[in-house]
């Protein structure tokens, strides 16, 4: 770790601490219709909800809640579907994009309306205008929105006692969207095109280079797929290249939201490393801090909507503990270098530069890897495939805690409170009560909730892994042989399940297999853990709230921020040590030995 | 009841036990453990794949195959065998009760008067409602109420207390149980329960019922094994394709075998608990038998763990049943030896326990001995409600001692004046929550005040010491009196409780339930007395006493037999014991994880990759040996936890915080290591004796 490595994470977490309270207590607010946004929005949201016949004073149940939510992402699944296969023959499109495949379309749209933001296709080469701004971005805000209103609803169930709803899934979308997510992504596209990040509607640029360039690019055989020597290597041919295509298009709407929503889906194929997507230093801290901006305000919107801001800090404190670990971790594991590069008489003291931005280097990549992972972000500014395998390791590991650690805006916090409902039913079994979270008692029906929302994700992850390993169609996407191809394949299904979006991208997943098994984790991932997630905010709304005594196990201590840090690493931990023995630390280990 | 304490591993308990293991191999009763039903799945398996291996089929050396099988099949028994051993000893607590529901005779008889006729029937053939009579030396055929008569009653079956006790028709000590002896006289009892209703009968089926009704923490702990046995089996089966992918790639070793893939997901499951699950729900409802407590259901155990409010009552449960003289305050120009005196002579023939509290009061003050009275040839004045006092006569000298009003009448009839500094001090001592006796005299014709006598409900030692602990669990206790504020309050500040209740009605006492209930906190109590029936229904704990009334007893969710108020208690850390023995013993499963992947990851995948011998940080002698280590411990585990299942979790009455570091200390920390060590041990001892 270097002098600017400590100060970038130190600068990033005081700032990022000072804005997440009066961003939770505003968004808190908001959610329970106060403050001074809502009179300047009341009129637009009564012109809404007359539009869409929505009765805003009416409540839902949790069912009809999970309902209305599964239905509004059904619908978004279907028009990003629907756009992508129609795109040639609607406008926008200046450079006249195809139509995507079906295959492609079904995980694309799936991937957005998840918040996913895995992409199996290359944005400047695949998508109109059309479709990035009305399906993607669109998605964006939604996906963003869907998230959040649901971590609502669940803090709703601790906050309320004998209720029988948990707020109109409607109303918190349009709340949410209108007063959080479009002012601060009109603000932030606004700064992002002062940084250089470009908004047009442009035909794409042919500009002569200086240079020639000249490269060994892959062959590819009929099928697409990188062609390979009898010996299994990859065959390459060589090219050289006076002329570049400039892509260009409304990139700062669409890297806001990005961002903030924790969607990642870039514009470019290169995602934030792109200069016109995420241009300046200053750019890429802004970027990473709107990825945390949101899921760290929502801890204190929880602590104020349970009227204990203690509890907020709690489960911000044991994010931010996590979250520290990790970043020095894959900062350090980058500044070393790779030993192999070492042996040959290269210079390796700035560290491990492959797949990285000069204009960023290793702190800032390392630091928004460690971001993106966590956060679900899954928006990248180097490519993960070329960290060292401790690098990858930790972004690979970062994942597999469930995206949890600040996580998604809203996915983040609701995992988290899954995990501290867990932690907290052991732990009061250990203090001989009956578990009791927020003065909710946690009993059979609460567990139930909690272990469907706590299984789903490790299964998918472990069940595609094993298909893709298992089948020729899976096998045959891997561009690295040995360990790190399984790595590849574990980040890709850990990515989607957990719904990141970033990938490892040796890995050729445009394939009718992986865009449809993927797609499918991506769903399940999300959709598998909202509905159980709901469940428990229903159950809880309904319980009576039990007064805290000394006998009480508190849970704004250090001891709980313990306990829940114990439980989340724990849990990852044992559902996933030997996959990733077979993966990334076998590669760490191979590394050491030939070395 | 059952007195004779049995030890852990009594040989009359281990061999029905041993056999109870074998006997439940069958897989209908293994089916009900899901976790261990997969380790029993597993042993099947592992049993085929050796038999396979002696065919020359194997895939892996018949020895390791037979050795894992043979380790896996002793899990499930000592699971069983944990089991078996528990419900043995709750089985041979109900046949000690069996035994008291021997075929006992009644003598039925067709109305309500001693003097009819009866006949003679089976106990059994007694219903609701019928009558009977039992005479001395005869056993009381059934549970009932005394219509008529009065008798003592020895009791020692269900209670164990030898001393006999007095049962009477109408008030609260109306209630006899069948199976106790009626020593003296006579009783005409009301049958007020059928037969298989009785409370022997729900002693036995509390302690056989045990392991079938499950708790609600215990259900919902299930879920939560369920869960994790599921996401292991995901764990090992999709390992058997990565490491099929993995030897394609590397192009080195095999595949992991079946074998290893049993062997792993058995040692990663929480069997260790779900092993021990049963074993500390009937041992739980064991203790509560041996505390002499009998409980409706489980359930109501596991809930009195999570009281928060216990309630009460002052009298025989914080202060012993009597006041206490506790002072002499004696009125100007009387000197206090004098009203010692006098007080002690008006007291001497007084058979009270105030009387006597005096009478030893001025002995310990004064070193005034006891005289008798007839040599003294005094006449001793008996307490009335007219006079409301009492006292002695004594050579033209007339002693009396009574409340401040009747003593002030006295003296004044007599021409006397009541001081006001005697005015003073009753007032005072009435502030204190005491009672003050005044104490006068009369002789030759005049009359005077000596002074007052402090008499004070004492509060019961050690009452204070408890009711601190309770603060520390976090339980708020609540005192219930009769008496009116002052004295409450003052009573209430010697002992130490947080709050009292004065001037208590049964409504009052409903209301105060009621409105803590309302508050989301859960609330026990004590009672005895019919008109305690409708705050022992509404109350979440609540505890009968053996002697109060049937209404009282069917009200409650617990009987205590000893009738000891303060068992409640005792109760609360039994409730919470089970669940914190089951909560450390997850937390110690789970934890046990750890440590075995590192025995096992690097075993099962060397031959692939042979940098994971890296990952061999115990440094255990050679894979076969590493796997068969972590199953053996795995194994032996379940067997070294019998114990503490059977006993429980230690219980310390300490905040919520500091009770979970500790356990989190012990179990969590302490089962993250302790599997390091044993599989190194059980690695060495094999590598020793050259097995693998």
């Amino acid at each position: 770790m270097t002098t600017h490595a400590w100060l970038l994470l130190g600068a990033y977490l005081v700032i990022l601490l000072l804005v997440a309270k009066p961003l939770g207590i505003y968004i808190a607010n908001v959610m329970e219709g106060r403050g001074f946004a809502m009179r300047l929005g009341g009129p637009i949201e009564s012109v809404l909800y007359r539009l869409g016949g929505v009765k805003k004073d009416e409540e839902m149940g949790w069912l009809k809640y999970a309902f209305a939510i599964l239905l509004f992402n059904l619908l978004g699944f279907l028009a990003v579907y629907a756009l992508q296969r129609l795109q040639l023959w609607l406008p926008l499109n200046p450079q006249a994009m195809a139509n995507v495949s079906p295959d492609s379309s079904f995980n694309t749209a799936i991937s957005f309306v998840t918040n996913t933001n895995w992409q199996g296709y290359g944005g400047e080469s695949t998508m109109s205008y059309l479709t990035q701004m009305l399906g993607l971005a669109v998605q964006n805000f939604l996906s963003a929105a869907t998230g959040i209103v649901v971590v609502i609803a669940l803090i709703r169930g601790f906050a309320r006692h004998t209720a029988k709803t948990i707020g109109n899934a409607w109303v918190d979308l349009t709340r949410i969207t209108l007063y959080v997510l479009l002012p601060i992504s009109l603000v932030y596209a606004v700064f992002l095109v002062g940084q250089g990040v470009i908004q047009n509607f442009d035909a794409y640029k042919n500009v002569t280079t200086v240079e020639a360039t000249r490269y060994d690019a892959p062959k590819l055989d009929a099928a697409g797929q990188p062609a390979k020597d009898d010996k299994g290597n990859a065959v390459t041919e060589s090219v050289s290249l006076r002329t570049q295509s400039l892509p260009m298009g409304p990139v700062a709407s669409q890297e806001a939201i990005k961002t903030l929503g924790t969607n990642g889906g870039g514009f470019f194929n290169a995602n934030s490393a792109h200069p016109f997507e995420n241009p300046t230093p200053l750019a890429n801290f802004i970027q990473m801090l709107s990825i945390f901006l949101i899921p760290a305000a929502l801890t204190l919107t929880f602590g104020r909507m349970v009227g204990d801001m203690r509890q907020g800090w709690a489960v911000l404190a044991a994010m931010t503990l996590l979250f520290v670990v990790m970043a020095v971790a894959a900062m350090s594991f980058e500044h070393q270098g790779n030993p192999l590069l070492a042996s040959l008489g290269t210079d390796t003291s700035v560290g491990n530069m492959e797949g990285k931005e000069t204009r960023f280097g290793i702190a800032d990549s390392g630091l928004f890897a460690t971001i993106t992972t966590l956060a679900s972000c899954g928006a990248v500014n180097s490519m993960h495939d070329s960290f060292m395998p401790l690098g990858g390791f930790v972004t690979l590991w970062n994942m597999m805690l469930g995206e949890v650690v600040f996580g998604g805006v809203g996915t983040g916090l609701y995992g988290m409170l899954v995990f501290a409902v867990m932690a907290v039913f052991i732990a009061g079994l250990m203090i001989g009560r009956t578990p009791e979270y927020l003065g909710k008692k946690i009993e059979a029906y609460e567990m139930k909730m909690v272990s469907i929302a706590i299984l789903v994700t490790p299964l998918l992850v472990l069940a595609g892994t094993a298909i893709a390993v298992m089948v020729p169609a899976g096998v045959a996407g891997i561009a690295n042989p040995g360990a790190h191809g399984f790595s590849e394949i574990l980040y890709a299904f850990t990515s989607a399940a957990n719904n990141n979006g970033s990938a490892f991208a040796g890995l050729s997943a445009n394939t009718p297999f992986y865009n449809t098994l993927l797609g499918i984790a991506m769903w399940f991932g999300r959709f598998g853990v909202i509905v159980p997630v709901l469940a428990l905010a229903g159950a809880l709304a309904a319980k009576k709230r039990i007064t805290a005594s000394a006998g009480t196990m508190p849970t704004h201590g250090p001891l709980f921020v313990v306990l829940l840090i114990g439980t989340v690493v724990l849990v990852g931990a044992l559902n996933y040590v030997p996959a990733l023995a077979l993966g990334p630390v076998v590669e760490h280990l191979m590394l050491g030995l030939a070395h | 009841m059952s007195h004779k304490k049995l030890a852990m591993f009594d040989p009359a308990l281990l061999k029905p036990a041993i056999v109870d293991s074998f006997r439940k191999l069958n897989p209908a009763v293994q089916w009900r453990n899901p976790v261990m039903f997969v380790v029993y799945v597993g042993s099947i398996l592992t049993t085929a794949l050796w038999a396979q291996a002696l065919a020359g089929q194997g895939e892996a050396p018949a020895g390791f195959i037979l050795a894992i099988a043979l380790w896996l099949w002793f899990t499930v028994l000592f699971a069983n065998f944990a089991e078996a051993l528990a419900e043995g000893r709750s089985k041979a607590q109900a046949a000690s009760l069996r035994g008291l529901k021997k075929e006992t005779l009644a003598k039925k008889i067709k109305g309500a008067n001693a003097t009819d006729t009866w006949v003679t029937v089976p106990a059994t053939d007694l219903r609701k409602g019928d009558v009977f009579i039992v005479h001395s030396s005869e056993t009381i055929p059934a549970d009932g109420e005394v219509i008529v008569g009065v008798a003592s009653v020895d009791e020692s079956a269900i209670t164990g207390e030898s001393a006999p006790v007095i049962r009477e028709a109408g008030g609260d000590f109306s209630a006899v149980t069948g199976g106790t002896r009626v020593l003296s006289d006579w009783l005409v009892v009301r049958v007020t329960v059928n037969p298989g209703e009785t409370f022997v009968d729900r002693m036995i089926a509390m302690v056989e019922n045990a392991k079938r009704q499950k708790t609600p923490n215990e259900i919902a702990l299930t879920i939560l094994l369920v869960a994790l046995t599921i996401v292991f089996l995901g764990v090992t089966v999709t390992l058997l394709p990565y490491s099929m992918f993995g030897v394609s790639v590397a192009k080195a070793g095999t595949p992991i075998s079946i074998t290893v893939l049993i062997a792993l997901l058995v040692c990663l499951i929480p069997t260790t608990i779900a092993g021990l699950l049963s074993a500390i729900g009937v041992a739980g409802m064991s203790r509560m038998m041996q505390a002499n407590v009998i409980a409706t259901s489980g359930r109501a155990v596991e809930a009195a763990g999570d009281v928060d409010v216990l309630l009460l009552d002052k009298t025989g449960t914080i202060t012993l049943g009597n006041r206490q003289a506790t002072n002499f305050l004696h009125a100007a120009g009387v000197k206090e030896a004098a009203l010692a005196d006098a007080a002690q002579l008006s007291s001497l023939a007084d058979e009270t326990p105030e009387g006597r509290s005096i009478v030893v009061l001025a002995k310990d003050k004064f070193n005034l001995r006891g005289r008798d009275v007839r040599e003294l040839g005094a006449h001793f004045v008996h307490f009335t409600a007219q006079t409301r006092m009492s006292g002695v006569d004594l050579d033209g000298r007339e002693i009396r001692k009574g409340a401040a009003e009747a003593v002030r009448a006295y003296v004044a009839e007599r021409g006397g004046h009541f001081p006001p500094e005697v005015e003073m001090i009753v007032e005072q001592v009435a502030k204190r929550g005491s009672t003050p006796l005044v104490v006068a005299e009369s002789a030759g014709g005049g009359a005077r005040v000596l002074g007052v006598v402090e008499l004070k409900d004492v509060v019961k030692g050690g009452i204070k010491e408890r009711f601190a602990e309770l603060r520390r669990m976090g339980i708020k206790t609540v005192m219930i009196t009769g008496d009116n504020r002052l004295t409450a309050a003052s009573i209430a500040a010697e002992a130490g409780v947080d709050d009292f209740l004065a001037e208590a009605t049964p409504e009052a006492k409903l209301k105060l339930i009621r409105e803590y209930q309302a508050e989301g906190r859960l609330v026990a109590m004590t009672g005895d007395g019919t008109n305690d029936a409708p705050a022992l229904a509404q109350a979440d704990v609540a505890v009968a006493m053996n002697t109060g009334t049937q209404a009282a007893k069917e009200a409650g969710n617990m009987v205590d037999l000893d009738s000891n108020p303060t068992k409640l208690i005792e109760v609360v850390e039994t409730g919470k014991q089970m669940l914190m023995t089951r909560g450390s013993l997850t937390t110690f499963s789970i934890a046990n994880d750890v440590a075995k992947y590192f025995a096992i990851i690097p075993a099962a995948f060397v031959t692939t990759y042979p940098q994971l011998a890296a990952l061999n940080v115990m440094g255990l002698a050679s894979p076969a040996s590493a796997i068969l280590s972590a199953v053996i411990f795995n194994a032996l585990i379940i067997m070294f936890l019998i114990p503490l299942a059977l006993k429980g979790v230690k219980y310390q009455p300490r905040g919520a915080a500091a009770l979970l570091r500790r356990n989190l200390a012990v179990y969590g920390l302490g089962g993250l290591i302790a599997p390091f060590i044993g599989i190194k041990l059980i690695d060495m001892l094999i590598a020793v004796a050259g097995l693998a």
